[in-house]
């Protein structure tokens, strides 16, 4: 039995999901595009529910609509679970009646009912059941208050087939107009498999793929045009107009009589006063800086480090009991050599970054999830603007900061394909961080009492090249009009403690994937390159290893900028596999065992000028494989995945090199 | 008039909805109908986007948007 889990955004979906799963869920995609799609058992029953995308209406044109669509007309799911936010039902019900035309078996979830009576307000549970004609159970998904009794409904409602008791909700000449045209493409809906009231509607709507799907013929499509004209003559009002009119006067109609709501709830009227002061006119920038300054610091400067040490030590102290266990064992040199030099050494400097991570993420779906990151999008639009892109777009490039990965599939909450490409195009300029392990040991090397300068300078720089970047693309590549910008501002409030953990979870889950799979397999193949040569041979100095003459044969191309040995460019190519490669790359090469020492290596192979321009390349060439992966299923093109990595990297070649030109006339 | 011309703290009933494909249907979908009351809370920092106050809940759109849905305003 599978249930389709579907809601507006910011209706605590995702809440309601994650109580009604627990943490048996998985995630995946949607066949044949790239919008997320998690899937969970209900409760230990027998009842799957797969948790749909954030949307506000059926409407044909962003993704998220469209896997919707699809998913519940092809998918063929047992039944919906519909979860309505009491305190914004009118909007909320929108949704509600175009779902119920699906004639599937339906239960509607309505959500902080908590709120709604905490305000004094009411809502007669039984009428409003009448009069949409479906089951509706109050709950609280993050209180986990009726979940229970929702998930009971559900299975029942589907072990009886009890479909919508009603499809109705018009009157007049869009009454007609449906009843009509139902009458008319009857058999059309029955041999494609498509509920007949859903497809009469949104024939009538105007709905391109429907009007498509059904096959009508060219008699048909004229007695519908002939329809339709006559409904939009007696109306007054076109086609999509007259339909939302009729869908918000029934929702209007009804909520008068079963909902009583005296004002505002105490969230709604705490997010205005909150918003007096984080959207005003002078205090909205100077907090919005002050509150990623505090993220920032908190996680990089106070409890990542903090971790990050722990993690350390405890790598440290593994290593060294492998370390003489397989000297006692008597384990042969080159197989002593992979273990700790290899995997332990590699793996090892790039799990001790995992926890500034998850702390990243923390902060980060607690922005989200708090209501502020809408109202970014809200302070910011203008200023993305002027780049070609919306509000929303600021969200995942500032996501970009924690990780190119997720910020990059964060992408694909924006509904136009052109914002979401120039979004995923800028992303990784945003310096990931990833990268921070690197700045901070060319920091501690050569800037030790500048480090939080250098640091800060190389994040504006990403900014900046960024901001030229998407100037460019805007007035080169994608010349068409920006997407609409209209979204909702939610109510501010306390982010369910269990999403964010399993927000955070998934997280690191995904880190140690990725650090278990490709850092690993990278890190073994680099120390395979790196000791022997290509007779396969062991060799006692890491000179004569393949890496050597591999990086060598590339080395030239960064002469112009300054570093032209073998052991960096080596760096930066292992730096392909994960950021944090090129820190261990160095340690592996130039036989240091922890970034200090590592950091008292570096002044023999740079001068801080050559310091400073390796590092502009490496905030601004292309991004890890784990990126390039996402950022190949996000184009959903192989030939433009590779042009962007081409195209970074050239940026980064370019803007190092002129940098270094410039710092040559000054030293 | 239009949304647009309203000020801050303005509010006004909804006449006309134009915009295409699109922008269009979203401005519709999410409540911005003929006949609907529309209270201009407030303008982003920088003068654009403008928030709206309709049916009990807060949407943000574009000057450029707002100046597509004509409206009559509530005195």
């Amino acid at each position: 039995m599978v249930f389709a889990l579907i809601g507006n955004q910011n209706c605590g979906k995702t809440t309601l999901f994650n109580q009604l799963t627990g943490s048996n869920q998985h995630v995946g995609n949607f066949p044949g595009v790239t919008v997320e799609k998690k899937q969970g058992q209900i409760r230990k029953l027998h009842a799957e529910v797969v948790d749909l995308p954030g949307i506000y209406s059926l409407s044909p044109y962003t993704s998220e609509e469209i896997v919707t669509r699809d998913f519940l007309l092809k998918e063929h799911p047992d039944g919906i679970i519909n979860i309505v936010d009491a305190t914004n039902i009118e909007r909320n019900l929108y949704l509600t009646l175009q779902l119920i035309e699906l004639k599937l078996p339906m239960v509607l979830a309505l959500n902080m009912m908590d709120e709604v009576r905490e305000s004094g307000g009411s809502i007669n549970i039984e009428q409003l059941s009448r009069d949409l004609g479906i089951d509706v159970v109050p709950i609280s998904a993050s209180k986990n208050e009726g979940v229970d009794e929702l998930a009971e409904r559900a299975i029942r409602a589907v072990e009886k087939h009890s479909l919508p008791a009603r499809m109705d909700f018009c009157d007049g000449p869009v009454h007609r107009a449906i009843h009509s045209i139902a009458h008319m493409v009857e058999d059309h809906a029955e041999a494609t498999g498509i509920p007949l009231r859903f497809a009469a509607t949104k024939l009538v709507e105007g709905d391109a793929p429907t009007i498509q799907a059904l096959k009508l013929n060219e008699n048909e499509l004229d007695i519908l045009d002939h329809t339709v004209h006559e409904m939009e003559t007696a109306l007054g009002t076109d086609r999509e107009a007259a339909l939302a009119d009729m869908r918000y006067s029934y929702i209007e109609k009804i909520s008068a009589q079963a909902v009583h709501k005296p004002g505002d709830t105490k969230e709604q009227r705490r997010s205005v006063k909150i918003d007096r002061v984080l959207t005003n006119k002078y205090l909205a920038m100077p907090f919005f800086l002050v509150i990623m300054s505090l993220v920032f610091y908190l996680t990089f400067g106070l409890i990542g480090p903090i971790l990050s040490g722990w993690m350390e030590m405890g790598i440290e102290w593994v290593t060294e009991l492998t370390d003489s266990a397989l000297t006692a064992a008597g384990v042969s040199s080159p197989i002593h050599s992979l273990i700790i030099d290899g995997v332990f050494a590699g793996v090892g400097s790039v799990l001790s970054f995992m926890p500034t991570i998850v702390v990243l993420f923390f902060f980060l779906s607690l922005l989200e999830d708090s209501g502020y990151m809408a109202r970014v999008a809200f302070v910011m639009d203008k200023l993305l603007r002027k780049i070609g892109l919306s509000g929303r777009s600021f969200v995942p490039m500032l996501i970009g900061f924690g990780c190119s990965v997720p910020a990059i599939m964060a992408s694909r909450t924006l509904s136009s394909d052109r914002d979401r490409k120039m979004t995923i195009m800028l992303t990784p300029f945003m310096s990931c961080s990833a990268k921070l392990p690197i700045y901070s040991v060319f920091a501690m090397a050569f800037f030790p009492q500048y480090s939080a300068f250098v640091m800060i300078g190389l994040y504006v720089l990403g900014i900046l090249v960024g901001i030229l970047v998407g100037l460019l693309l805007k007035n080169v590549l994608f010349k068409g009009k920006p997407v609409p910008f209209v979204m909702e501002l939610p109510a501010y409030r306390l982010p369910a403690p269990k999403t964010i953990l399993l927000h955070m979870w998934e997280k690191a889950k995904d880190f140690l994937k990725k650090a278990f799979t490709i850092i690993f397999v990278a890190t073994i193949v680099i120390w395979v390159l790196q000791t022997f040569n290509w007779q396969f041979q062991m060799v006692a100095d890491a000179g004569d290893s393949m890496l050597a003459s591999i990086g060598a044969f590339i080395a030239p191309i960064f002469v112009p900028l300054g570093f032209a040995d073998w052991r960096i460019s080596t760096a930066l190519l292992t730096g392909l596999s994960a950021k944090e490669a090129v820190v261990s790359t160095l340690a592996v090469l130039t036989g240091a065992g922890a970034d200090r020492q590592l950091a008292a290596l570096l002044p023999g192979m740079f001068t801080p000028l050559t310091a400073v321009s390796f590092l502009v390349f490496t905030l601004l060439y292309m991004p890890c494989v784990a990126a390039f992966a996402a950022i190949r299923r996000e184009m959903g093109s192989m030939r433009q995945a590779v042009g962007m990595m081409v195209f970074q990297t050239g940026v980064a070649w370019v803007v190092a090199f002129v940098v270094y030109r410039i710092g040559l006339l000054f030293v | 008039m239009t949304l647009k011309d309203l000020k801050v703290g303005g509010s006004g009933t909804i006449t006309a909805v134009g915009g295409t494909g699109a922008l269009r249907r979203r401005l519709l979908d999410m409540g911005l109908t003929p006949g609907t009351k529309v209270l201009v809370r407030k303008m982003a920092p920088m003068g654009d986007p403008i928030e709206l106050y309709l049916r009990g809940y807060e949407l943000t759109i574009r000057g450029e948007d707002a100046a597509k849905i004509t409206i009559e305003e509530t005195r």
